[in-house]
């Protein structure tokens, strides 16, 4: 039977020449991440397991920014356990404050991330590099460790769920909207345990960050990981970014799908998830007028530049509607740089914008925009659970960069095409 | 063996209400146990006695990859957590720091909160006690067994170190 491109990449690492859906193998690993909420605890089983090495400092990366700059001093501690840690270890790809920006962001921009390769990281979003054509997944603390210290990880081998995308995206629908969507189509556990594939002659008109948003709420459907073919784009985007080969998988024309889901690009339309799943979907038109507190923009699915620029497109010229806060915040410090040299910052701060430092803050409710009872967001965010980002009782509407500029004008969730 | 009584949630329990973010500051377990469940039960902690039992639905654990939220519940000193489904990073944390879980559509439908519960992890035989009816879990491969008896993959990791190194 033929395998996934997810299987390929699997067996390949395990040293198999092939697997199949339901194999516990041991694969050996290329990229080993932790942020400033999850090393620590990695770093404690490691040391209190005895262990004093770890396999490969280069392929070991630690990024700051969960709650950095540090909300707080117990923050301030986790983050100095990290630190001590990479310095002590030699960790080449560590990530503070200054040189940092949201983890899943910052990995593709700085070319640690390859087709083929397999990433493990200590945060769920970690699928996020499906979008390159990896094999990424988000793994605990103590796989972190374990992968620190071997090199390897066990793995179930998962089955897949091919979505094939055709048409295109037009107007002000975004890969936000893809994502959003399938999650509403299939569930919040529509693909646990399984792979999520995207293919079809819709991908093509995909933009990087597109996939990259895609990719990274995987998790959201419950996916073990959510993948992309490597085409032009993907190589266009590698260029000048990664320098080492790496390895090109496709699947194989047999290989088996537990069941396909279509998409049809040209038909959709800006959707957000009301709370508190991100399953519960409705397009932008059914919940029109909704009111709004906060509008969040940013985090690892929509703080690329290509989400600022449609942001910012919409909030030129406009303001930031009374009674609303509006938070900024590009994912990286390269993204943060591109915003300014490109006159993205004047105009949100102009518009009425907070505009800030990357960090995951408020994604989280850890910091940078909290809210008390009673309180709703529309943010680009992943995720709208209970308390999400603060009180048990505040409610978060998930939406793309479009739509929550659009709402950030007018206060009410808005259709950016009705502006 | 274990046996305890229930705590009876329902199907998507998140990360988040399992352990809030708000408190992902520390990295202890005592800590964290402080608050386990608050955002969806806040009189759990004040409730759970050593050995108890929390039984979920379907997709339990989903969302954040939070290794927190297992040490929340394994500090609470809950000895087992029987789930219709896992998400499957809670499911792989739990196992890596040698809290035992159990898969059983069947127990996690009929099983009330306040029953009390036995669990026998080895056979995956549930038996509730108060109701008198037994269902069976998934019993784990091998690999996760070896796991779990060494308590967690790190024990595991260095035995199987120690041992190469001395031959």
């Amino acid at each position: 039977m033929g395998m996934t491109m997810t299987q390929k990449i699997l067996a390949a690492h395990a040293g198999l020449p092939s697997v199949q859906a339901g194999d516990l193998i041991e694969a050996n690993l290329d990229l080993v991440l932790g942020n400033d909420v999850t090393t620590p605890v990695a770093v404690n089983v490691f040391k209190a397991s005895g262990f004093h090495r770890v396999f490969d400092p280069e392929k070991i990366t630690i990024v700051l920014d969960h709650y950095t700059p540090c909300k707080d001093i117990k923050s301030a501690q986790l983050c100095k356990t990290a630190r001590e840690f990479a310095h002590e270890y030699g960790i080449t790809h560590f990530y503070d404050v200054g040189q940092a920006g949201i983890e899943h962001a910052l990995l593709p921009e700085k070319g640690l991330v390859a087709p083929g390769e397999i990433i493990v990281g200590a945060d769920s979003h970690t699928c996020t590099y499906g979008a390159v054509g990896a094999f990424s997944t988000g793994i605990g603390s103590t796989d972190m460790a374990a992968g620190m210290v071997s090199g390897k990880n066990w793995f179930k081998v998962p089955p897949a769920i091919r979505v094939e995308l055709t048409g295109s995206l037009h107007g002000w629908v975004s890969g936000k909207d893809v994502i959003l969507h399938l999650i509403g189509e299939i569930g919040v556990d529509g693909a646990l345990y399984k792979s999520l594939e995207f293919t079809g002659p819709g991908v093509a008109s995909l933009s990087m960050d597109d996939r990259f948003t895609i990719s990274n709420m995987a998790i959201e459907a419950g996916g073990k990981n959510g993948i992309f073919p490597v085409d032009d784009k993907t190589l266009a985007y590698l260029e000048g970014r990664v320098d080492r080969p790496f390895m090109v998988y496709t699947p194989d024309p047999d290989a088996e799908y537990e069941r396909t889901v279509t998409i049809d690009l040209d038909k959709l339309e800006s959707t957000v998830s009301l709370p508190h799943l991100p399953s519960n979907t409705r397009t932008v038109r059914e919940v029109a007028g909704m009111k709004v507190d906060q509008a969040v923009i940013g985090s690892c699915t929509n703080g690329r530049i290509s989400d600022l620029r449609v942001a910012a497109s919409i909030l030129k010229d406009r303001k930031v509607a009374d009674g609303v806060r509006c938070i900024v915040i590009p994912a990286t410090q390269a993204i943060y740089l591109q915003c300014v040299k490109e006159g993205l910052t004047e105009i949100f701060v102009s518009a009425g914008c907070a505009f800030s430092t990357p960090t995951c803050g408020p994604c989280l409710g850890g910091h940078m925009g909290c809210m008390c009872e009673g309180e709703r967001a529309i943010s680009t965010t992943n995720r709208n659970f209970v308390g999400r980002m603060g009180h048990v009782q505040s409610e978060v509407v998930l939406a793309s960069p479009a739509v929550a500029a659009a709402t950030a004008v007018t206060g009410a969730i808005t259709d950016p095409a009705d502006l | 063996m274990f046996s305890g009584k229930v705590f009876k949630y329902p199907d998507n329990v998140d990360t988040d209400v399992i352990i809030p973010a708000r408190y992902l500051n520390s990295a202890s377990a005592a800590e964290l146990a402080l608050h386990c469940m608050e955002d969806i039960d806040k009189d759990f902690v004040s409730k759970v006695q050593p050995g108890d039992i929390i039984v979920g639905g379907w997709n339990f654990g989903c969302g954040s990859s939070r290794e927190h939220a297992p040490m929340a519940i394994q500090a609470c000193k809950v000895s087992c957590v029987i789930a219709a489904s896992f998400a499957r990073i809670f499911y792989r944390n739990s196992i890596n720091i040698g809290m035992p879980i159990l898969e059983c559509p069947e127990a996690a439908q009929k099983i009330r909160s306040g029953d009390t519960v036995t669990v026998d992890v080895d056979s995956g035989v549930i038996r509730d006690e108060t109701t008198g009816e037994t269902f069976q879990a998934t019993a784990f491969p091998p690999f996760i067994k070896k796991i779990i008896e060494k308590g967690g993959l790190l024990p595991y990791l260095k035995a199987e170190q120690d041992a190469s190194e001395e031959k």
